[in-house]
């Protein structure tokens, strides 16, 4: 038997609940203290210089105060004056700086030799790093050297990581895991809008009258954010909709919970469209001016085999052809496929379609880790659209995202293949203008795209990828299939460099650890879910010779001859850098605030026009690039108006069958961040939740006699894993489906998962594939 | 069994008559704002039980003038 998932569960929801209430009490009173909570555990005598930051973890972007005393943090509160968190902050974001603090932070560069890691200087280890660059390009063609970042890098390094590979070296190799996380939402605003990032913004939550989640446990993986829905509930009666695969705390939070088979929120989300269709609940005003209909290509596989590539040619349809696509998708026909029945169909598109209210959908890793997720957020976009209910305050079809700078630096810096700052490489005059404020000739930046995330990691172990440089991330825990890659990464001829803040699986395939300096022992910008930049300063000192991740870069850069383009000065370089990201995004559509602007308040929403952020974009009322002289434009497409999209459903890559009976699904924990790398080096979270666990059904536990505690093998076509079992505790799923959280480096989930991905984003689906579960 | 948080609003003036009132009763745990008249309450029962007997508890304190639920777990006691 395991021990108990919860020794401290009590008192950990103790804590839960009163962070709940000091949310709602935030939200009614605008700068109300709760000191003996927020400063529970500050010395009395304490001296502290608080400043201000935005959290290191999720992508939320809440703002803190840290409270620094003799080249120490020692303490950190919610910053009262953010507008994200106006004061408060979830449990991982209270104990944010006792992840500076772990025992075995790195400090000084390790170099493999024989087998066993030596350490080295800086110096040393970065000359050793441009040297195995030089040499790889010489040897195997500039195609042979990448680079994988993160949604936690921030800014600058995104920027100076783009800047060296595709401008300066000239391949295309640049890619980071938001591409597991949110590469689906970025393809699903291009198609359906041209731009990418959410229209509204937080303040949505403030006027809605009804939330539908999709697939989305805000309770413990945005808290705050719930918190302020549960706000606005007490205060206005808004009602929360869950609408999930499995039951959550979330569920448990909202006004109804209605649960899907996986898979079928495609046929789920056009029988709302039907819905509102066939009743008259189309806003035709809207629709006729603004509103486009396409269909694509469909059957476009999965994406399992190496070398997959895949188009989509869209095509111009009519209303007409529109309204007779969605006939076979009438509630009645849906129902039986979607497990939910004909009423919550109804009572679902009824909210959507009621003229008096105001709706917001959220979602995040649910439909974005989705086989069709481009799909599934194109139908998402087609409900807001056909009723209007859009780009206004309080209804707004919102993406949420999963780390702090995912938007900041992946997004808008552009860290992906086929991205730049500005634009995408395919497009020449794109090209063009990167080249001029990069100082490199145009030719330098390739035209086409080379590896996304999960061929990268292919291309790795088939050779073509010869050096890997893995930055503030921790792919041998997040990688699908993951002992594949893990087995790529180790082979002879790799060269693999990870800069990180303590040791992960992810350092053992390293030839080359370089010590990095984390969030304010540096200084940095990160970018949230909401287009909100936000700035800060470095308040400590990095421990030994720790680095940031952007001077890093920038001393290899040097050591490559590019001194040229990396000219910067080390007391000056993130100004310096921003200030040259800036150039990228000038004019009415993307203008970032000046670096004071956000040294001197928490943050601001891009675009930052003549001193004032937008926060409802595409609204001629909020947007001063709307240009059309109408009401709404859509500027990101040539003709100005957005695109509803013909998608149907199709299955998932791999469904249960009679040999693996059993839907897998993963996830994260309200406890730990991601992978746990860094909150497992928090003893409170640690030890609230310690390991991982399998959640079953309270019918399927049953039947095969496993209790809580009891270890489940579960097996894949990958591979097995053993479990201890959790039954009726946090989360419980539907009949024949299971839960694994993917937090847990001593239980990788991940081995067993499967490297399907949507074939438009090349996201991959974490949460569905066939698993056979048996008591061990 | 339940942990359940809500904020407790006080009549006028009477938020330290509150803040008493609701510490002496052991199936509660308060924590009050500093600088306005609101108190988050945080309360735990075993049994059901329990927890009709504290709702009687509540709702009889003279200084309480409105008790506001914002978060509720049903949760084991391991």
């Amino acid at each position: 038997m395991y021990r108990s998932l919860y020794t401290n569960r009590r008192s950990f929801i103790k804590k839960m609940a009163v962070l709940s209430a000091m949310t709602a009490a935030a939200g009614m009173f605008p700068g109300i203290v709760f000191a003996e909570e927020q400063e529970r555990g500050i010395p009395t005598d304490a001296n502290l210089d608080w400043k201000k930051a935005p959290c290191r973890f999720c992508g939320v972007g809440c703002g803190v105060l840290v409270g620094t005393e003799n080249g120490r943090a020692v303490a950190v509160k919610g910053d009262p004056k953010s507008p994200v968190n106006k004061g408060l902050c979830c449990v991982k974001g209270y104990h944010s700086i006792m992840a500076l603090y772990g025992k075995d932070r790195l400090t000084k560069p390790l170099v493999k030799k024989n087998g066993t890691y030596v350490e080295t200087s800086m110096e040393e280890a970065l000359d050793l790093v441009a040297s195995k660059m030089k040499e790889t390009i010489a040897d195997h063609g500039k195609d042979a050297v990448s680079i994988y970042g993160s949604g936690q890098w921030t800014i600058p390094d995104g920027y100076v990581a783009s800047k060296l590979f595709k401008g300066c070296i000239g391949t295309n190799n640049v890619e980071a895991n938001a591409r597991l996380c949110m590469a689906t939402a970025v393809t699903g605003f291009l198609t359906s809008f041209g731009l990418d990032e959410p229209m509204g913004c937080y303040e949505d939550i403030d006027h809605a009258n009804t939330f539908v989640l999709w697939g989305n446990n805000m309770a413990e993986m945005h808290p705050v954010l719930f918190s302020r829905l549960l706000d606005q509930r007490l205060r206005r009666g808004a009602k929360i909709i869950d609408f999930a695969t499995r039951t959550t705390r979330t569920s448990m939070a909202a006004d109804k919970s209605i649960l899907f088979n996986p898979q079928t929120d495609l046929a789920v989300a056009n029988a709302i469209c039907h819905e509102i269709v066939n009743n008259g609940w189309v806003n035709t005003e809207f629709v006729k001016e603004h509103c486009n209909f396409s269909k694509g290509l469909t059957q476009m596989g999965y994406g399992l085999e190496d070398h997959y590539k895949f188009t989509d040619k869209p095509e111009s349809i009519t209303f007409e052809d529109y309204k007779a696509f969605l006939a076979d998708y009438a509630p009645e026909k849906v129902a039986r496929l979607a497990g939910v029945s004909v009423k919550d169909i109804k009572y679902l598109a009824a909210h959507f379609g009621d003229p008096n209210k105001k709706v917001m959908s959220l979602w995040c890793m649910g439909m974005n880790q989705h086989s069709r997720g481009t799909w599934i957020n194109n139908l998402v976009y087609n409900i807001h659209l056909l009723t209007g209910k859009i780009s206004s305050p309080g209804n707004s079809p919102f993406s949420l995202t999963g780390q702090p700078s995912a938007c900041g630096t992946v997004r808008e810096v552009g860290t992906l293949t086929h991205k730049l700052p500005h634009g995408v490489v395919m497009n020449k005059e794109h090209r063009e203008f990167a080249a001029k404020i990069w100082g490199v000739p145009v030719e330098n930046i390739p035209a086409k795209p080379t590896y996304h995330t999960v061929e990268m990691f292919r291309a790795l172990d088939r050779g073509d990828i010869r050096f890997m440089w893995i930055q503030v991330t921790n792919p041998m825990v997040t990688m699908p299939k993951l002992k594949r890659y893990r087995d790529g990464a180790k082979k002879e001829g790799r060269f693999i460099v990870v800069s990180d803040i303590y040791p992960t699986p992810t350092t053992d395939i390293a030839d080359v650890i370089l010590p990095s300096a984390m969030w304010i022992e540096r200084e940095g910008l990160y970018g949230n879910s909401e287009r909100r930049t936000q700035y800060f300063e470095q308040m400590l000192e990095p421990p030994g010779e720790a680095m940031s991740d952007t001077w890093q870069l920038v001393e290899v850069a040097k050591r490559l001859g590019y001194e040229k383009q990396f000219h910067y000065g080390r007391e000056s370089h993130i100004e310096e850098i921003y200030n040259e990201y800036r150039k990228h995004h000038e004019g009415k559509k993307h203008n970032m605030a000046p670096l004071e602007v956000l040294k001197s308040q928490p943050g601001a929403l891009w675009p930052y026009v003549d001193g004032k952020s937008t926060k409802w974009r595409f609204n001629a009322k909020y947007d001063p690039a709307c240009s059309n002289g109408k009401d709404f434009h859509f500027y990101g497409k040539k003709d100005g108006k957005a695109v509803i999209w013909q998608r149907p459903y199709e299955p998932a890559a791999e469904e249960p069958d009679s040999e693996y009976p059993f839907w897998l699904g993963t996830g994260r924990v309200v406890e730990h961040w991601h992978t746990g790398s860094m909150t497992r080096r928090i003893p409170v979270l640690h030890q609230a939740m310690p390991h991982s666990y399998v959640e079953l059904n309270p019918g399927d536990a049953k039947r095969m006699q496993i209790r809580t505690g009891d270890k489940v093998r579960l097996t894949t076509r990958r591979g097995k894993i053993v479990l201890p079992a959790s039954v009726n505790e946090r989360g419980v799923p539907a009949p024949m489906q299971v839960f694994v959280p993917f937090f847990d480096e001593n239980m990788l989930i991940n081995d067993i998962t499967l490297d399907s991905f949507c074939p438009i984003s090349k996201e991959p689906d974490y949460k569905k594939c066939a698993v056979k579960v048996e008591k061990a | 069994m339940p942990i359940k948080s809500y904020l407790a609003h006080p009549h006028k003036g009477k938020k330290e008559y509150l803040i008493q009132a609701l510490s002496a009763i052991d199936e509660c745990e308060v924590l009050p704002a500093e600088n306005v008249e609101v108190i988050i309450l945080v309360t735990e029962t075993d049994t059901r039980q329990e927890e009709a007997d504290l709702k009687e508890k509540l709702e009889a304190i003279p200084s309480l003038k409105l008790l506001a639920m914002v978060s509720g777990f049903d949760t084991p006691k391991n």
